[in-house]
């Protein structure tokens, strides 16, 4: 019989304000440690804490863009629990009434199809300092910069099934994040945190006991940490056993998950409601507003690529990755509507392709979408071939000279002379007097090594279109 | 009411002799006792408060307005180096 797997996701993102959720600190990443600290976010006997504002802007436009409800009375909560760097001794968050409830996004992987997945909320509350242990001995080092810096928790049903559906609904959202620009959404800096809640079950009975896999970082963890922990559930189950409810820890060395025994009887955050913080009231103006100035979001883009400019699903895809990519894009043919396809086609592959193998992405690009048009109208122009544009675009990319300069210096204009090029498939003829021979005696295959001879001769440069045309009319003779 | 004593003096990081612990969970008990009068009384129809005044929340600007105070800040903490808070080793 076979196993259905449960996945749910709470996923924590910083929010990238100036300033700290409840104190005027700075939220810079990277300054020395301790230097971006105040009373407030040190949990000092007697501070109040005041909410920014951006921070809850930014949440609502989160919520907005998951067609979620807002909340427009939301209050916040304390979640207590005991860690060197949470100073207060207790996590300001919202628990009974989050901001943003309600809410869904769609995800597609080749397994499944189209799914939604459901978000059933997304609260406030703020990051804790940053404990480190490498290297020492009997200690550990605290530093709370972090402390205090605004985080959303989005937090979706158990409705995933798959690993690849969990990692599609996380892809998914960060992207959205990045295009609101609400976060940063460094993986690598913390900005974006996963928890994955999963449980096995047999199909149609009850949900399972699930484990919480905590703070996960990069996607490929998340998987393997996701399919490791599906089969421990599973071969526990098979051998007997029951499955614990615990939280376990992802060990991306040694690929294996452990349970975090401590955790587990701490598990007890004694919620109340934050006596030092009215409720949060908006107005639906102030959503209305935020409503009105949502940006495009990745999902309409694809749809607007694909039917605006005739794209492939997998281009509009590709292009629409960042909100950097899709304005690039946007430029491009803006500058140079002439061929939208060949301009997405060529931004995907091969321009794409280079930054990479630069290690260098589209916002540090060396030529403008204006120089990258340019090079585009003269394959448009049949001023030169796909061919020799790529070696264009190498030189480009690596002086930043234009197109223009580039062929007109290198003398690479294209042959479409019907004169010259007749002229070079005449002297290959009378050189290969016995292929052409066998060629009009039937057989065609060796059109190709015609083909290959003139482009030879010419250094590439000859029109293929036109050398193909001419040659079947010579060859005929 | 019964309450595990020891058990809350856990979550809240106390450290209570068998004794104590004996001595306090009757008046714990006590207390919950009083505060729980409260569920006697009929709340049909009012609407659930999260804070006693009927304010909202005023909110901050996205401005920095603190800078590095770390020395005086640092200044009551029992044990730093090179700027960061010295504790007892905590890991999972």
């Amino acid at each position: 019989m076979s196993w259905e797997v449960v996945i749910g996701l709470e996923v924590h993102c910083q929010i990238n304000t100036d300033t700290k959720a409840f104190c005027g600190c700075s939220t810079v990443f990277g300054a020395e440690p301790n230097t971006q600290t105040c009373p407030v976010c040190l949990g000092m006997p007697g501070q109040l804490p005041v909410l920014n504002t951006l921070a809850v802007d930014k949440t609502i436009l989160t919520g907005l863009a998951i067609d979620a409800e807002i909340n427009l009375e939301s209050k916040f909560d304390r979640k207590n629990y005991f860690y060197p760097d949470l100073p207060k001794g207790y996590q300001i968050s919202q628990f009974t009434i989050p901001l943003v409830e309600h809410g869904h996004m769609d995800i597609t992987t080749k397994e499944r199809g189209d799914r939604r997945i459901g978000i059933t909320r997304i609260h406030m509350e703020e990051d804790a300092g940053k404990s480190m242990h490498e290297g020492l001995e009997a200690v550990s080092h605290i530093d709370l910069n972090r402390s205090g810096i605004p985080l959303m928790e989005i937090v979706s049903e158990p409705d995933m099934r798959t690993a690849d559906e969990a990692i599609a609904y996380l892809k998914n959202l960060h992207q959205l994040i990045r295009f609101l620009g609400v976060s940063g959404a460094d993986m690598e800096k913390g900005q974006f945190r996963c928890d994955a809640n999963v449980s096995v079950r047999r199909p149609g009975e009850a949900l399972g006991t699930r484990t919480e896999m905590k703070n996960m970082n990069s996607f490929r963890f998340i998987k393997q940490a996701i399919d490791y922990e599906v089969m421990r559930q599973i071969e526990v189950i098979e051998d007997g056993g029951k499955v614990v409810q615990e939280s376990r820890l992802w060990d991306s060395v040694k690929s294996e998950s452990r349970s975090m025994r401590s955790k587990e009887e701490a598990n007890d955050y004694r919620y109340f409601p934050e006596p030092d913080l009215p409720p949060l009231r908006v107005s639906q103006l102030e959503v209305d507003n935020l409503k009105a100035g949502l940006p495009e979001l990745p999902h309409q883009l694809r749809a607007r690529f694909e039917a605006e400019f005739g794209l492939s699903a997998y281009d509009a895809d590709v292009l629409t990755q960042t909100r950097e990519l899709s304005d690039w894009y946007e430029t491009l043919v803006a500058t140079h509507p002439s061929d939208p396809k060949r301009c997405a086609n060529w931004m995907a592959n091969e321009l794409l392709g280079r930054l990479k193998e630069m290690g260098s992405d589209i916002a540090n690009a060396p030529i403008s979408p204006e120089a990258f048009g340019k090079l585009m109208d003269r394959m448009a122009d049949n001023t030169i071939s796909g061919k020799i544009a790529k070696d264009v675009l190498d030189a480009m990319m690596n002086s930043g000279i234009s197109a223009d300069t580039i062929i007109e210096e290198k003398g690479l204009k294209q042959v479409s002379d019907t004169g010259a090029i007749d002229a070079m498939i005449l002297d290959i003829m009378a050189a290969n007097q016995g292929q052409v021979e066998a060629y009009r005696s039937g057989k065609d295959k060796l059109f190709g090594f015609f083909v290959g001879q003139v482009m030879k001769a010419s250094k590439g440069k000859a029109n293929p279109g036109m050398v193909n045309q001419r040659l079947k009319e010579l060859l005929q003779g | 009411m019964d309450i595990d004593v020891q058990k809350v003096a856990m979550l809240a990081r106390i450290r209570l002799t068998d004794d104590e612990a004996t001595e306090l969970g009757p008046q714990l008990s006590e207390i919950l006792g009083y505060v729980d009068q409260l569920a006697a009384v009929n709340t049909d129809g009012i609407v659930p408060t999260a804070h006693p005044h009927d304010a909202a929340m005023p909110l901050r600007a996205n401005i920095v307005t603190n800078g590095n105070h770390r020395d005086a800040l640092q200044a009551v903490a029992p044990k730093t180096e090179a700027g960061l808070y010295v504790v007892p080793k905590v890991i999972e």
